[in-house]
């Protein structure tokens, strides 16, 4: 049987931690280009500018985007046939403190904020944990790590509905693109789009939040889910909100929409908004 | 080209500042965000502006910058520091700039009470680039510690800024740069 330390895995989410806080992926920052070539106007064109310049600045400097470094929600894949080893020691003798420990280490090494409070009290846990785990076993021996960085400007726009069977594509679609109104400049337009519809109330939401992870090859889209993605993001860019909420043809860079089968008697839809600086990173090992 | 002015000599000359105009901010600005705002108007509430004892900081005629950085780097000034959102302030800011608050730097847009105070008060609100800490890190030549060190990021701390990009979102007339773009140009 395959087997992996313990100590991997905390190093590999400490690295990724770093990095997603320093380097915007590849593919958002060519996201990003596109919307300054599709711009006309002077402000937005400005605005976008700055941010393609703020992504060189971070990287150059080794400092974070934005200094918003959120939450970190870890998702991991474990395949059944992997032993991991651990170590006699409460930092590293289960997975979740193995995860938790690579976070800890990964906001004090790389500069980063602790922005994690009691919610009632409002104290601050100082190290950014504990970050949002979900852990999913599945076949074969390898483990797959995604890491996703959620700031809360973004994160307090989201929403999520319980719709009626009665609901149709027009009504989620309108739901969407107010939730994305609403919204406003808040959120650091241009912004991402993600949806969950179906599942029960829970699944959505985490659906929502999967599908802003771009770059998952596991799910394979029908051309229903794709069509219903095109025609928001159409109705979203006519919206005028622009980058940063300053008017504009690029208020979303995308919308991405993942589906899971649903109850006989609901439609949930949730709807999870990242800012421009849509931040995560992953890794199979 | 872009409007240069220096804080906190400038206010006077905010009134010649027009809505979506660009400008680069130097000199003195403060940063304070949710728990600062938080317990300056339990003070002002309790105490009124004048009993002035060490944990309060006087805002009076300066501009407050919605931030809080990350940590600096070894070498570094300050971290990342760009603007976080200001509704969140907005139930705070009449009674600030009623007591002399002259302007605000954030991002998004602020309730139409805020926007009143500040036509009221010929105060002003800049829109600092969102999600652009980086950026701004390197306008931020000083950074000293002012107040409520025990907050951490959300510490008050007074920075010196250098060429600090802004956007006039609200002038001191109340135009505001959002609702203009709502309405349509």
């Amino acid at each position: 049987m395959r087997q992996i330390d313990i100590d991997a895995i905390t190093k590999i989410v400490k690295n990724l931690c770093i990095e997603a806080n320093y380097f915007l992926s590849p593919r958002v920052l060519k996201l990003l280009k596109n919307a300054y070539k599709n711009e006309r106007e002077n402000l937005s064109k400005q605005v976008l500018s700055q941010i393609i310049e703020n992504c060189k600045i971070a990287s150059k400097l080794k400092i974070p985007l934005c200094q918003d470094t959120g939450m970190v929600l870890v998702f991991i894949e474990i395949g059944a046939e992997i032993k991991i080893k651990y170590r006699n020691n409460a930092l590293l003798n289960n997975l979740e403190a193995g995860i938790q420990e690579g976070v800890r280490r990964g906001y004090k090494e790389g500069y980063l904020r602790k922005s994690v409070v009691d919610p009632l009290t409002r104290e601050n846990t100082q190290d950014n944990t504990p970050a949002i785990i979900y852990t999913r076993i599945v076949p074969g021996d390898k483990i797959k790590i995604t890491l996703s960085i959620k700031g809360f400007g973004c994160e307090n726009m989201g929403k999520v509905k319980m719709f009626t069977p009665a609901a149709g594509n027009l009504e989620i679609k309108k739901f969407i693109v107010e939730t994305v109104k609403k919204a406003g400049a808040n959120p650091c337009p241009p912004i991402m789009v993600g949806v969950g519809i179906g599942g029960t109330m829970d699944k959505a939401v985490l659906m929502a939040k999967g599908a802003l992870v771009l770059g998952t090859k596991s799910l394979v889209k029908n051309k229903k889910i794709t069509e219903l993605e095109r025609e928001c993001l159409k109705e979203i860019n006519k919206l005028n909100i622009g980058p940063a909420g300053l008017g504009g043809k690029v208020t979303a860079l995308g919308v991405y929409i993942k589906t899971h089968p649903t109850h006989i008697a609901g439609l949930p839809v949730a709807v999870n908004i990242s800012c421009w600086a849509n931040r995560y990173r992953e890794i199979e090992i | 080209m872009d409007t240069k002015i220096y804080l906190p000599f400038d206010t006077e000359k905010f009134c010649k500042l027009k809505v979506g105009q660009k400008v680069l901010i130097n000199g003195i600005i403060y940063t304070a965000r949710d728990q600062a705002h938080k317990r300056i108007i339990d003070r002002i509430k309790k105490a009124g502006l004048k009993g002035k004892t060490k944990d309060f900081f006087d805002f009076r005629n300066q501009v407050i910058y919605y931030t809080g950085a990350t940590p600096a780097r070894p070498g570094r000034i300050i971290g990342s520091a760009g603007p976080t959102t200001s509704y969140r302030m907005d139930a705070f800011t009449p009674l600030l700039l009623k007591y002399g608050l002259k302007g605000m730097i954030g991002k998004g847009e602020r309730s139409v009470a805020v926007r009143e105070e500040i036509k009221k008060h010929r105060a002003i609100y800049f829109i600092a680039y969102g999600g652009c800490g980086a950026l701004y890190s390197k306008c931020i030549i000083k950074k000293e510690s002012v107040a409520y060190f025990d907050l951490g990021c959300e510490a008050i701390y007074r920075l010196n800024v250098e060429n600090f990009p802004v956007i006039v979102g609200i002038d001191t007339k109340g135009n505001d740069l959002y609702e203009i773009n709502r309405k349509g140009k």
